[in-house]
Protein backbone atom coordinates (compact mmCIF):
# COMPACT_ATOMS: atom_id res chain seq x y z
CA UNK A 1 0.00 0.00 0.00
CA UNK A 2 1.50 3.32 -1.08
CA UNK A 3 2.12 6.02 1.52
CA UNK A 4 0.57 8.52 -0.91
CA UNK A 5 -3.13 8.55 -1.67
CA UNK A 6 -4.97 10.87 -4.01
CA UNK A 7 -8.67 11.59 -3.69
CA UNK A 8 -10.06 12.45 -7.11
CA UNK A 9 -13.18 12.45 -9.25
CA UNK A 10 -12.82 10.90 -12.71
CA UNK A 11 -14.02 13.92 -14.65
CA UNK A 12 -12.48 16.77 -12.67
CA UNK A 13 -9.43 18.49 -14.19
CA UNK A 14 -8.02 19.67 -10.85
CA UNK A 15 -7.06 16.27 -9.42
CA UNK A 16 -5.69 15.37 -12.86
CA UNK A 17 -2.95 17.97 -12.26
CA UNK A 18 -1.84 15.95 -9.26
CA UNK A 19 -1.97 12.67 -11.21
CA UNK A 20 0.34 14.28 -13.77
CA UNK A 21 2.78 15.53 -11.14
CA UNK A 22 2.96 12.13 -9.44
CA UNK A 23 3.25 10.24 -12.75
CA UNK A 24 5.85 12.56 -14.24
CA UNK A 25 7.98 12.27 -11.09
CA UNK A 26 7.45 8.53 -10.78
CA UNK A 27 5.95 8.68 -7.29
CA UNK A 28 3.87 5.67 -6.23
CA UNK A 29 0.35 6.42 -5.13
CA UNK A 30 -3.10 4.93 -4.64
CA UNK A 31 -6.08 6.55 -6.30
CA UNK A 32 -9.36 6.93 -4.44
CA UNK A 33 -12.29 7.88 -6.67
CA UNK A 34 -14.98 10.06 -5.15
CA UNK A 35 -18.57 10.34 -6.29
CA UNK A 36 -19.01 14.09 -5.99
CA UNK A 37 -22.77 13.73 -5.56
CA UNK A 38 -22.15 11.47 -2.57
CA UNK A 39 -18.89 12.48 -0.92
CA UNK A 40 -17.22 10.05 1.42
CA UNK A 41 -16.88 10.83 5.12
CA UNK A 42 -13.11 10.50 4.62
CA UNK A 43 -13.06 13.32 2.06
CA UNK A 44 -15.16 15.54 4.33
CA UNK A 45 -12.82 14.78 7.20
CA UNK A 46 -9.67 15.50 5.19
CA UNK A 47 -10.96 18.66 3.49
CA UNK A 48 -13.52 20.15 5.85
CA UNK A 49 -12.99 23.70 4.56
CA UNK A 50 -13.89 23.13 0.88
CA UNK A 51 -15.07 19.48 0.83
CA UNK A 52 -13.52 19.12 -2.64
CA UNK A 53 -11.09 17.03 -4.63
CA UNK A 54 -8.17 16.83 -5.00
CA UNK A 55 -6.86 15.89 -1.58
CA UNK A 56 -3.41 14.37 -1.28
CA UNK A 57 -2.88 12.18 1.74
CA UNK A 58 0.78 11.66 2.62
CA UNK A 59 1.61 9.47 5.62
CA UNK A 60 -1.91 10.13 6.85
CA UNK A 61 -1.72 13.96 6.59
CA UNK A 62 -4.03 15.71 4.12
CA UNK A 63 -3.17 18.57 1.77
CA UNK A 64 -5.87 20.35 -0.26
CA UNK A 65 -5.98 22.86 -3.15
CA UNK A 66 -4.26 21.69 -6.31
CA UNK A 67 -1.58 24.41 -6.53
CA UNK A 68 -0.69 23.95 -2.85
CA UNK A 69 -0.44 20.19 -3.45
CA UNK A 70 1.84 20.68 -6.49
CA UNK A 71 4.25 22.81 -4.43
CA UNK A 72 4.15 20.20 -1.64
CA UNK A 73 5.03 17.40 -4.08
CA UNK A 74 7.88 19.46 -5.51
CA UNK A 75 9.30 20.22 -2.04
CA UNK A 76 8.82 16.78 -0.51
CA UNK A 77 10.25 14.67 -3.34
CA UNK A 78 13.15 16.99 -4.11
CA UNK A 79 15.30 14.32 -5.71
CA UNK A 80 12.60 13.17 -8.13
CA UNK A 81 13.07 14.74 -11.53
CA UNK A 82 11.91 16.52 -13.51
CA UNK A 83 11.57 19.59 -11.30
CA UNK A 84 8.23 21.27 -11.72
CA UNK A 85 9.57 24.66 -10.67
CA UNK A 86 12.86 26.27 -11.73
CA UNK A 87 15.57 27.07 -9.19
CA UNK A 88 15.75 30.81 -9.85
CA UNK A 89 13.34 32.80 -7.60
CA UNK A 90 12.27 35.13 -10.42
CA UNK A 91 11.45 32.24 -12.76
CA UNK A 92 9.56 30.56 -9.91
CA UNK A 93 7.53 33.73 -9.36
CA UNK A 94 6.70 33.81 -13.08
CA UNK A 95 5.59 30.15 -13.08
CA UNK A 96 3.35 30.84 -10.07
CA UNK A 97 2.01 33.98 -11.75
CA UNK A 98 0.98 32.14 -14.92
CA UNK A 99 -0.58 29.30 -12.94
CA UNK A 100 -2.67 31.76 -10.91
CA UNK A 101 -3.59 33.67 -14.08
CA UNK A 102 -4.84 30.44 -15.61
CA UNK A 103 -7.08 29.63 -12.67
CA UNK A 104 -8.27 33.19 -12.00
CA UNK A 105 -8.93 34.25 -15.59
CA UNK A 106 -8.72 31.61 -18.33
CA UNK A 107 -10.56 28.77 -16.63
CA UNK A 108 -13.62 30.74 -15.49
CA UNK A 109 -13.93 32.55 -18.84
CA UNK A 110 -13.67 29.41 -20.98
CA UNK A 111 -16.16 27.74 -18.63
CA UNK A 112 -18.53 30.73 -19.03
CA UNK A 113 -18.18 30.55 -22.82
CA UNK A 114 -19.03 26.84 -22.63
CA UNK A 115 -22.10 27.01 -20.41
CA UNK A 116 -23.67 30.24 -21.64
CA UNK A 117 -25.46 31.05 -24.83
CA UNK A 118 -26.09 34.03 -27.08
CA UNK A 119 -24.72 37.38 -25.99
CA UNK A 120 -23.37 36.06 -22.65
CA UNK A 121 -21.37 33.45 -24.53
CA UNK A 122 -20.05 36.03 -27.00
CA UNK A 123 -18.90 38.33 -24.21
CA UNK A 124 -17.23 35.51 -22.30
CA UNK A 125 -15.43 34.42 -25.46
CA UNK A 126 -14.17 37.94 -26.18
CA UNK A 127 -12.86 38.23 -22.62
CA UNK A 128 -11.29 34.74 -22.84
CA UNK A 129 -9.49 35.68 -26.06
CA UNK A 130 -8.25 38.96 -24.57
CA UNK A 131 -6.61 36.99 -21.80
CA UNK A 132 -5.40 34.08 -23.94
CA UNK A 133 -3.38 36.58 -25.97
CA UNK A 134 -0.98 36.89 -23.01
CA UNK A 135 -0.51 33.15 -22.93
CA UNK A 136 0.14 33.08 -26.69
CA UNK A 137 2.92 35.65 -26.25
CA UNK A 138 4.40 33.79 -23.29
CA UNK A 139 4.69 30.62 -25.40
CA UNK A 140 6.99 32.25 -27.97
CA UNK A 141 10.18 30.24 -28.34
CA UNK A 142 9.06 27.61 -25.84
CA UNK A 143 7.83 24.06 -26.20
CA UNK A 144 6.28 24.17 -22.74
CA UNK A 145 5.81 27.03 -20.28
CA UNK A 146 8.37 25.24 -18.13
CA UNK A 147 10.87 25.10 -21.03
CA UNK A 148 11.82 21.73 -22.56
CA UNK A 149 9.76 19.73 -20.09
CA UNK A 150 6.36 20.14 -18.54
CA UNK A 151 6.38 22.41 -15.47
CA UNK A 152 4.13 23.92 -12.81
CA UNK A 153 2.33 26.33 -15.14
CA UNK A 154 1.86 23.66 -17.85
CA UNK A 155 0.20 21.32 -15.34
CA UNK A 156 -2.14 24.14 -14.33
CA UNK A 157 -3.16 24.83 -17.95
CA UNK A 158 -3.18 21.15 -18.91
CA UNK A 159 -6.98 20.94 -18.82
CA UNK A 160 -7.04 23.07 -22.01
CA UNK A 161 -5.37 20.26 -23.97
CA UNK A 162 -8.22 17.90 -23.29
CA UNK A 163 -11.38 19.75 -22.34
CA UNK A 164 -11.42 22.54 -24.93
CA UNK A 165 -12.16 20.13 -27.78
CA UNK A 166 -14.79 18.40 -25.61
CA UNK A 167 -16.45 21.75 -24.87
CA UNK A 168 -16.24 22.80 -28.53
CA UNK A 169 -17.94 19.62 -29.69
CA UNK A 170 -20.76 19.93 -27.15
CA UNK A 171 -21.43 23.66 -27.49
CA UNK A 172 -20.85 23.75 -31.25
CA UNK A 173 -18.56 26.77 -30.99
CA UNK A 174 -14.84 27.32 -31.59
CA UNK A 175 -13.26 28.41 -28.33
CA UNK A 176 -9.63 28.56 -29.46
CA UNK A 177 -9.01 29.04 -33.17
CA UNK A 178 -5.91 28.29 -35.27
CA UNK A 179 -5.48 31.77 -36.68
CA UNK A 180 -5.44 33.66 -33.41
CA UNK A 181 -3.69 31.10 -31.22
CA UNK A 182 -1.30 28.93 -33.25
CA UNK A 183 1.28 28.59 -30.44
CA UNK A 184 -1.37 27.73 -27.87
CA UNK A 185 -2.81 25.02 -30.10
CA UNK A 186 0.67 23.59 -30.66
CA UNK A 187 1.26 23.64 -26.90
CA UNK A 188 -2.07 21.87 -26.35
CA UNK A 189 -1.07 19.13 -28.79
CA UNK A 190 2.38 18.72 -27.20
CA UNK A 191 0.85 18.49 -23.75
CA UNK A 192 -1.81 16.03 -24.93
CA UNK A 193 0.93 13.71 -26.21
CA UNK A 194 3.54 14.27 -23.52
CA UNK A 195 5.03 11.13 -21.96
CA UNK A 196 3.25 9.95 -18.81
CA UNK A 197 0.47 12.45 -19.47
CA UNK A 198 -1.06 10.86 -22.56
CA UNK A 199 -2.04 7.75 -20.58
CA UNK A 200 -4.05 9.70 -18.04
CA UNK A 201 -6.84 11.26 -20.10
CA UNK A 202 -10.32 10.11 -19.08
CA UNK A 203 -12.29 8.46 -21.93
CA UNK A 204 -13.48 11.13 -24.36
CA UNK A 205 -16.99 9.78 -24.89
CA UNK A 206 -17.58 9.65 -21.13
CA UNK A 207 -16.36 13.25 -20.81
CA UNK A 208 -18.67 14.39 -23.59
CA UNK A 209 -21.69 12.73 -21.97
CA UNK A 210 -20.79 14.10 -18.55
CA UNK A 211 -20.22 17.71 -19.61
CA UNK A 212 -23.13 17.73 -22.01
CA UNK A 213 -25.47 16.70 -19.18
CA UNK A 214 -23.89 19.29 -16.87
CA UNK A 215 -24.29 22.03 -19.48
CA UNK A 216 -27.95 21.14 -20.07
CA UNK A 217 -28.65 21.27 -16.33
CA UNK A 218 -26.97 24.67 -16.00
CA UNK A 219 -28.74 26.11 -19.05
CA UNK A 220 -32.09 24.89 -17.71
CA UNK A 221 -31.42 26.74 -14.46
CA UNK A 222 -30.74 30.06 -16.19
CA UNK A 223 -33.42 32.72 -15.60
CA UNK A 224 -35.31 33.33 -18.89
CA UNK B 1 25.37 45.66 -8.38
CA UNK B 2 23.32 47.49 -5.76
CA UNK B 3 19.87 46.01 -5.32
CA UNK B 4 17.12 48.28 -6.57
CA UNK B 5 13.72 47.49 -5.11
CA UNK B 6 10.58 49.44 -5.97
CA UNK B 7 7.05 48.75 -4.77
CA UNK B 8 4.08 50.10 -6.74
CA UNK B 9 1.26 50.19 -4.24
CA UNK B 10 -1.79 51.95 -2.84
CA UNK B 11 -1.80 52.99 0.83
CA UNK B 12 -5.11 51.31 1.76
CA UNK B 13 -4.55 48.04 -0.10
CA UNK B 14 -4.36 45.09 2.27
CA UNK B 15 -2.64 43.25 -0.60
CA UNK B 16 0.03 45.91 -1.03
CA UNK B 17 0.55 45.97 2.73
CA UNK B 18 1.60 42.32 2.61
CA UNK B 19 4.60 43.26 0.46
CA UNK B 20 5.45 46.17 2.77
CA UNK B 21 5.36 43.95 5.87
CA UNK B 22 7.54 41.31 4.20
CA UNK B 23 10.11 43.89 3.05
CA UNK B 24 10.17 45.40 6.56
CA UNK B 25 10.59 41.98 8.18
CA UNK B 26 13.65 41.39 6.01
CA UNK B 27 15.00 44.91 6.55
CA UNK B 28 15.09 45.65 2.82
CA UNK B 29 15.43 49.24 1.65
CA UNK B 30 13.04 50.05 -1.17
CA UNK B 31 11.34 52.89 -2.98
CA UNK B 32 7.62 53.11 -2.29
CA UNK B 33 5.53 54.56 -5.12
CA UNK B 34 1.93 55.47 -4.43
CA UNK B 35 -0.39 54.82 -7.38
CA UNK B 36 -3.51 56.80 -8.13
CA UNK B 37 -5.84 53.93 -8.98
CA UNK B 38 -8.08 56.22 -11.05
CA UNK B 39 -5.07 57.32 -13.10
CA UNK B 40 -2.60 54.46 -13.23
CA UNK B 41 1.00 55.28 -14.14
CA UNK B 42 2.64 54.14 -17.37
CA UNK B 43 5.11 52.23 -15.22
CA UNK B 44 2.34 50.22 -13.56
CA UNK B 45 0.67 49.45 -16.88
CA UNK B 46 4.02 48.38 -18.33
CA UNK B 47 5.03 46.30 -15.31
CA UNK B 48 1.66 44.57 -14.90
CA UNK B 49 0.03 44.59 -18.35
CA UNK B 50 -2.02 41.46 -17.63
CA UNK B 51 -3.90 42.70 -14.55
CA UNK B 52 -2.94 46.40 -14.38
CA UNK B 53 -3.12 46.15 -10.58
CA UNK B 54 -1.03 46.92 -7.55
CA UNK B 55 1.00 45.70 -5.79
CA UNK B 56 3.93 45.21 -8.16
CA UNK B 57 7.42 44.60 -6.82
CA UNK B 58 10.15 45.67 -9.22
CA UNK B 59 13.50 44.08 -8.37
CA UNK B 60 16.43 45.27 -10.48
CA UNK B 61 13.96 46.24 -13.21
CA UNK B 62 12.02 42.96 -13.25
CA UNK B 63 8.38 42.97 -12.12
CA UNK B 64 6.72 40.47 -9.80
CA UNK B 65 2.92 40.67 -9.46
CA UNK B 66 0.26 39.18 -7.14
CA UNK B 67 0.80 39.85 -3.43
CA UNK B 68 1.33 36.29 -2.16
CA UNK B 69 3.70 35.58 -5.04
CA UNK B 70 5.57 38.77 -4.12
CA UNK B 71 5.84 37.69 -0.46
CA UNK B 72 7.17 34.24 -1.46
CA UNK B 73 9.66 35.88 -3.83
CA UNK B 74 10.91 38.19 -1.06
CA UNK B 75 11.21 35.19 1.27
CA UNK B 76 13.22 33.21 -1.30
CA UNK B 77 15.56 35.98 -2.42
CA UNK B 78 16.31 37.45 1.02
CA UNK B 79 16.53 34.09 2.72
CA UNK B 80 19.24 35.04 5.20
CA UNK B 81 16.89 36.45 7.84
CA UNK B 82 13.35 36.27 9.23
CA UNK B 83 12.05 33.30 7.23
CA UNK B 84 8.35 33.73 6.52
CA UNK B 85 7.62 30.21 5.28
CA UNK B 86 8.67 27.37 7.62
CA UNK B 87 11.16 24.78 6.39
CA UNK B 88 8.92 21.70 6.76
CA UNK B 89 6.99 20.99 3.51
CA UNK B 90 3.78 20.04 5.31
CA UNK B 91 3.81 23.23 7.40
CA UNK B 92 4.56 25.21 4.24
CA UNK B 93 1.54 23.61 2.57
CA UNK B 94 -0.64 24.59 5.54
CA UNK B 95 0.62 28.19 5.40
CA UNK B 96 -0.06 28.39 1.65
CA UNK B 97 -3.50 26.80 2.04
CA UNK B 98 -4.63 29.29 4.66
CA UNK B 99 -3.15 32.32 2.90
CA UNK B 100 -5.02 31.20 -0.22
CA UNK B 101 -8.19 30.83 1.91
CA UNK B 102 -7.85 34.46 3.00
CA UNK B 103 -7.44 35.44 -0.67
CA UNK B 104 -10.46 33.47 -1.81
CA UNK B 105 -12.80 34.49 0.98
CA UNK B 106 -12.09 37.57 3.06
CA UNK B 107 -11.82 40.35 0.47
CA UNK B 108 -14.70 39.41 -1.84
CA UNK B 109 -17.11 38.86 1.05
CA UNK B 110 -15.83 41.82 3.10
CA UNK B 111 -16.25 44.31 0.27
CA UNK B 112 -19.93 43.45 0.02
CA UNK B 113 -20.34 45.11 3.40
CA UNK B 114 -19.79 48.52 1.82
CA UNK B 115 -20.89 47.82 -1.75
CA UNK B 116 -24.30 46.23 -1.10
CA UNK B 117 -27.39 46.72 1.02
CA UNK B 118 -30.49 44.86 2.13
CA UNK B 119 -30.54 41.09 1.89
CA UNK B 120 -27.24 40.85 0.00
CA UNK B 121 -25.59 42.85 2.79
CA UNK B 122 -27.05 40.61 5.51
CA UNK B 123 -25.89 37.47 3.72
CA UNK B 124 -22.40 38.92 3.29
CA UNK B 125 -22.21 39.75 7.00
CA UNK B 126 -23.18 36.20 7.99
CA UNK B 127 -20.66 34.75 5.52
CA UNK B 128 -17.86 37.00 6.74
CA UNK B 129 -18.46 36.04 10.34
CA UNK B 130 -18.35 32.35 9.33
CA UNK B 131 -15.07 32.97 7.53
CA UNK B 132 -13.58 34.64 10.61
CA UNK B 133 -14.87 31.73 12.72
CA UNK B 134 -13.03 29.25 10.49
CA UNK B 135 -9.85 31.33 10.75
CA UNK B 136 -10.20 31.59 14.53
CA UNK B 137 -10.56 27.80 14.78
CA UNK B 138 -7.43 27.36 12.67
CA UNK B 139 -5.53 29.76 14.91
CA UNK B 140 -6.64 27.91 18.04
CA UNK B 141 -4.36 28.54 21.00
CA UNK B 142 -1.30 29.25 18.89
CA UNK B 143 0.33 32.68 19.22
CA UNK B 144 0.57 32.94 15.43
CA UNK B 145 -1.03 31.02 12.56
CA UNK B 146 2.35 29.51 11.78
CA UNK B 147 2.91 28.46 15.39
CA UNK B 148 5.48 30.06 17.65
CA UNK B 149 6.76 32.61 15.14
CA UNK B 150 5.20 35.21 12.87
CA UNK B 151 5.10 33.87 9.32
CA UNK B 152 3.57 33.74 5.86
CA UNK B 153 -0.05 33.20 6.86
CA UNK B 154 0.18 35.93 9.50
CA UNK B 155 1.48 38.34 6.83
CA UNK B 156 -1.35 37.29 4.51
CA UNK B 157 -4.11 37.99 7.02
CA UNK B 158 -2.86 40.68 9.44
CA UNK B 159 -3.07 43.40 6.78
CA UNK B 160 -6.87 42.99 6.87
CA UNK B 161 -6.72 44.17 10.51
CA UNK B 162 -6.48 47.72 9.18
CA UNK B 163 -9.92 47.16 7.60
CA UNK B 164 -11.58 45.65 10.70
CA UNK B 165 -13.08 48.94 11.87
CA UNK B 166 -14.58 49.41 8.38
CA UNK B 167 -15.96 45.82 8.42
CA UNK B 168 -17.36 46.30 11.93
CA UNK B 169 -18.99 49.62 11.20
CA UNK B 170 -20.58 48.64 7.88
CA UNK B 171 -21.45 45.20 9.19
CA UNK B 172 -22.67 46.38 12.58
CA UNK B 173 -20.77 43.86 14.65
CA UNK B 174 -17.82 43.85 17.01
CA UNK B 175 -14.79 41.72 16.14
CA UNK B 176 -13.74 41.77 19.80
CA UNK B 177 -17.11 40.33 20.82
CA UNK B 178 -17.43 37.83 17.95
CA UNK B 179 -13.81 36.76 17.48
CA UNK B 180 -11.65 37.79 20.44
CA UNK B 181 -8.83 35.38 19.54
CA UNK B 182 -8.38 37.07 16.18
CA UNK B 183 -8.18 40.47 17.87
CA UNK B 184 -5.66 39.15 20.40
CA UNK B 185 -3.60 37.66 17.55
CA UNK B 186 -3.76 40.91 15.54
CA UNK B 187 -2.64 42.96 18.53
CA UNK B 188 0.22 40.52 19.07
CA UNK B 189 1.27 41.03 15.44
CA UNK B 190 1.00 44.81 15.89
CA UNK B 191 3.76 44.54 18.53
CA UNK B 192 6.08 43.87 15.61
CA UNK B 193 7.56 46.99 14.09
CA UNK B 194 7.13 45.66 10.55
CA UNK B 195 3.37 45.40 11.07
CA UNK B 196 2.83 48.49 13.22
CA UNK B 197 4.72 50.76 10.83
CA UNK B 198 2.94 49.36 7.76
CA UNK B 199 -0.72 49.19 8.68
CA UNK B 200 -2.56 52.46 8.24
CA UNK B 201 -4.90 53.86 10.87
CA UNK B 202 -8.26 52.03 10.87
CA UNK B 203 -10.21 55.29 10.98
CA UNK B 204 -8.45 56.54 7.84
CA UNK B 205 -9.26 53.24 6.09
CA UNK B 206 -12.89 53.52 7.17
CA UNK B 207 -13.15 57.01 5.70
CA UNK B 208 -11.67 55.72 2.45
CA UNK B 209 -14.21 52.87 2.45
CA UNK B 210 -17.00 55.42 3.00
CA UNK B 211 -15.89 57.01 -0.25
CA UNK B 212 -16.07 53.61 -1.97
CA UNK B 213 -19.55 53.06 -0.56
CA UNK B 214 -20.73 56.38 -1.97
CA UNK B 215 -19.46 55.34 -5.39
CA UNK B 216 -21.11 51.91 -5.27
CA UNK B 217 -24.42 52.87 -3.72
CA UNK B 218 -24.58 56.47 -4.86
CA UNK B 219 -25.35 57.64 -1.34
Amino acid sequence: MAEVKLFRAWSSPFPLRIVWALEVKGIEYDMIYEDLSNKSSMLLQYNPVYKKVPVLLHKGKPISESLVILEYIEETWKSKTPSLLPGDPYQRAMARFWAKFGDDKILPLIWEAFIKQGKDQEEALIAAHENLKYLEVELRGKKFLGGETVGFADLTFGWLANLVSVFEEIAGVTLIDHEKFPLLLTWMKNFMDAPKIRETWPPRDKLINHFRALRETLIAKEPK
Amino acid sequence: MAEKVVLLDFWASMFGMRGRVALAEKGIKYEYREEDLKNKSDLLLRMNPVHKKIPVLIHNGKPICESLIIVQYIDEVWNDKSPLLPSDPYKRAQARFWADFVDKKVYDTGRKLWSTKGEEHETAKKELLEIFKTLEEELGEKPYFGGETFGFMDVAFVTFYSWFYAFETFGEFSMEAEHPKIIAWAKRCMQKESVAKTLPDQQKVYEFALGLRKRFLGE
